[in-house]
């Protein structure tokens, strides 16, 4: 008798874990970045019709081909074509080096987590020097959230060369994430279907909060007025429209299979059409509803250092004229300077060096994304806020629950198809397959709880996925449209959803999705051709700042296996099934 | 009254000269015991060192908005508690993720023991012919979980497809 294959308990829970690993990280850190970096409110056309021309197609493909097949990865593409295993094999590994570093950035939440307890929360203040008598060297040189960032949480060397120890905090918090991740695999879709509920709605209740918060903060509107104000001059320049590409292709989690393991716990009736729209479009919604947030903070944030500046030069100027409290104000500034150049030359030039301009606009204008955007920018914004501690508490349980969300779906990618496999799943139960993967990717991530483990996880993080998944893409397109057929395909979503794809679905993946992945792909190949060597961003302690440095050889080797692991997958699995099916039939031939 | 050094100074020993618009002066402090001569500076300044926390809150004012030049104040080092807050609440979770996962492998091994026993329980009755098991096409009609089998999507009761009456 065959065990029947579990399922969710009701199509909600499909649709939730789908939100749930798809809006991650990259909506909330990178999207704001891309949108103030190419053209602000302007960015939304190319984005939308990116989402239309490559978004929607592909996730519902993936989708489908889930639902259909009702396998995980490796077993879907065999049934597609016995030489295009290679495929699903290349999705687990990319997967399973997404999910080797990826844990570490919900170790760093849950860091910042445990340490919003305090009153005054640890990164407001710097720490004292050893006599007292001042803040630490390099926290005076940088500022006291960039210092907890960097010394305090990661203790970051100042190159990818000097290791360093493994920091047994960033461990312990490594070791908690992974079995949080570990509670909720533990039994399938049982328990991951309960989970979802929680990680799929819980980020935007605090996006409300934090929507509400920063709309009403002092100097909110300078923000988003800067960022959404339209500059279309930036459609002509082609990186817009390859970012924007690049953005929606990511940002499902096209190709790494956890789309596919998702669909093929699926009754066979499911509409995933319907589903695959509502995703694609609520993963955009929240990517714009996100950068709301993130630019009402950037306003605040850069009206408060703004202000603070005006009031260091006022009381620079106070102390060094002997002028009266009050007689300089931010209004009358400009003047009152130009009055006291002419008045008093010599003593305003010897104290010309010290005075800043103050801009507004250069304060808007530090665009940042990644790691220093969720844990530097949003921190330093929280800690001038009232109740920090509840708004810290608040948005670090919001980045846990969207990077645990995704992390489900990265670890079901690799999972299904190790249970879908009859050779491992008779001997062991799924639990201890869970704790198997669990444990070995704890291991291995302790490498980026190293004191140099950060440079280490922008390697992983450039790196592991982007060539490997485009390629991945491709194949899966060019597999699924001209090797299983598009009309086999068709009928196959006829029999499941009662309806056939109309002809915007069959353009989209027999032509339009593929021709915009191989240009993506040309692109990306030769940016890294023509920048020669690749750098890094190394942080020095000395200046407080960043630093670009070259990667080592043993690093750019590193490199070139972490793509070469994945993609050669692909042509490797073809070559095996030819040599295998070979042999088999010398074999009947001379038995015969 | 201000001990400097060992002499006691009253408000009439300090004199304050080249008063501006900003509040702030120099002043120096002479000794009246000792013909009206100035006590030196390294002693004023060591006497304001010890009493700074009285003058600031004569003044309603702190060491940012009273400043004393040249005087450097010693910054208070923030309070520490015994066990960082951190590993507090970090523990709190760690009990909780932990009997979490307990409780589920438990209740997973015990469920898997009940099934075991249910089967071979049925399989030692089947074997003695005393149980007459409903079956349909060889699988027992317990186990036709119809949410977890297989659709045969032919003959889904799918109302769309066929035309209404």
């Amino acid at each position: 008798m065959e065990k029947s294959r579990p399922l969710w308990d009701n199509p909600l829970q499909f649709v939730f874990a789908c939100i749930s690993y798809a809006v991650g990280l990259g909506n909330v850190w990178r999207f704001p970045y891309l949108c103030q970096m190419y053209g602000g409110g302007g960015f939304l056309i190319p984005y939308f019709i990116m989402l239309i021309a490559e978004g929607m197609p592909l996730l519902y493909l993936e989708l489908a081909v889930g639902q259909r097949m009702r396998r995980g990865s490796i077993g879907a593409w065999k049934i597609i074509s016995p030489y295009l295993c290679g495929v699903g094999v290349a999705s687990v590994v990319v997967s399973f080096f997404l999910s080797m570093y990826y844990n570490v950035i919900n170790a760093w939440a849950f860091w910042y987590l445990f340490h919003s307890f305090q009153d005054p929360l640890p990164w407001a203040t710097c720490p004292l020097n050893s006599n007292r008598t001042g803040y630490e060297e390099e926290c005076e040189k940088t500022s006291s959230t960039q210092y907890f960032w960097y010394r305090q949480t990661l203790n970051i060397s100042p190159s990818l060369e000097a290791s360093g120890n493994v920091q047994w905090e960033q461990a312990l918090c490594l070791t908690l994430a992974w079995l949080v991740v570990y509670l909720c695999i533990l039994r399938g879709t049982e328990s991951t279907g309960k989970v979802v509920y929680v990680t799929a709605s819980l980020p935007y209740c605090v996006l409300i909060i934090y929507l509400i918060r920063g709309l009403t903060l002092h100097g909110a509107v300078n923000g988003l007025v800067y960022m959404f104000t339209p500059k279309l001059e930036q459609l002509s320049n082609p990186k817009t429209w390859i970012s924007a590409a690049t953005q929606i292709f990511f940002s499902l989690g096209l190709g790494f299979g956890s789309l596919i393991a998702f669909a093929s716990y699926n009754e066979p009736t499911n509409n995933c059409e319907r589903h695959a729209i509502i995703v694609s479009l609520i993963n955009s919604t929240t990517s714009i509803f996100a950068s709301i947030v993130t630019f009402s903070i950037y306003g605040f944030k850069a009206t408060f250092n703004y202000e603070s500046c005006i009031n260091k030069v006022i009381l620079l100027l106070l102390n060094a004229f002997d002028l009266e409290e009050g007689s300089l104000t931010a209004d009358n500034l400009n003047e009152m300077k130009d009055y006291l150049m002419a008045t008093h030359p010599q003593e305003y030039a010897q104290l010309s060096p010290q005075l800043k301009n103050c801009s507004l606009e250069a304060e808007l204008d530090t665009a940042v994304q990644g790691t220093g955007l969720a844990f530097i920018v949003y921190s330093e914004a929280i800690k001038n806020m009232e109740v920090p501690q509840l708004y810290s508490v608040l948005y670090f349980v919001m980045l846990l629950m969207l990077g645990i969300g995704s992390m489900l779906g990265n670890t079901a990618a690799i999972l299904t198809p190790l249970t879908d496999s009859r050779v491992i799943a008779t001997r062991f139960p799924k639990e201890v397959i869970s704790g198997v993967v669990c444990f070995i990717n704890c291991v291995i991530g302790l490498i980026f709880t190293m004191e140099a483990g950060n440079y280490w996880f922008d390697i992983f993080n450039d790196y592991a996925a982007t060539l490997s998944l485009l390629l991945i893409v491709l194949v899966e397109t060019i597999a699924v449209c001209y090797i299983y057929g598009i009309r086999r395909f068709e009928k196959d979503l006829y029999t499941m959803i009662g309806r056939k794809p109309n002809w915007y679905w069959k353009i989209m993946w027999a032509f339009a999705s593929p021709l915009l992945i191989i240009s993506l792909f040309i692109f990306y190949l030769t940016d890294y051709i023509l920048t020669g060597t690749l750098q890094y961003q190394a942080w020095d302690a000395t200046q407080g700042q960043l630093v670009t440095k070259d990667y080592p050889s043993y690093a750019l080797a590193v490199i070139g296996l972490l793509v070469a692991a994945s993609t050669m997958c692909i042509p490797l699995g073809a070559l095996v099934t030819f040599i295998r099916k070979r042999l088999k039939r010398e074999r009947v031939s001379t038995v015969a | 009254m201000m001990i400097i050094g060992l002499t006691i100074c009253r408000i009439s020993d300090v004199l304050l000269c080249n008063v501006t618009d900003r509040v702030s002066f120099w002043f120096v402090v002479t000794d009246s015991s000792q013909n009206m001569t100035t006590v030196p500076g390294s002693v004023v300044e060591a006497a304001i060192r010890m009493n700074r926390n009285r003058i600031n809150s004569a003044f309603l004012l702190s060491d940012k908005t009273l400043q004393f030049l040249k005087i450097t104040s010693t910054l208070s080092p923030p309070v520490e508690p015994s066990t960082p807050v951190w590993l507090i609440v970090f523990g709190v979770v760690l009990c909780l993720i932990v009997a979490g996962i307990v409780f589920l492998v438990v209740a997973g091994i015990q469920q898997r023991k009940k099934k075991n026993k249910e089967s071979t329980e049925r399989e030692n009755l089947e074997e003695k012919g005393e149980v007459t098991v409903t079956v349909e096409n060889g699988i027992p009609c317990e186990a036709l979980d119809l949410k977890a089998g297989h659709i045969n999507g032919v003959f889904a009761a799918d109302d769309e497809r066929f035309t209404s009456l």
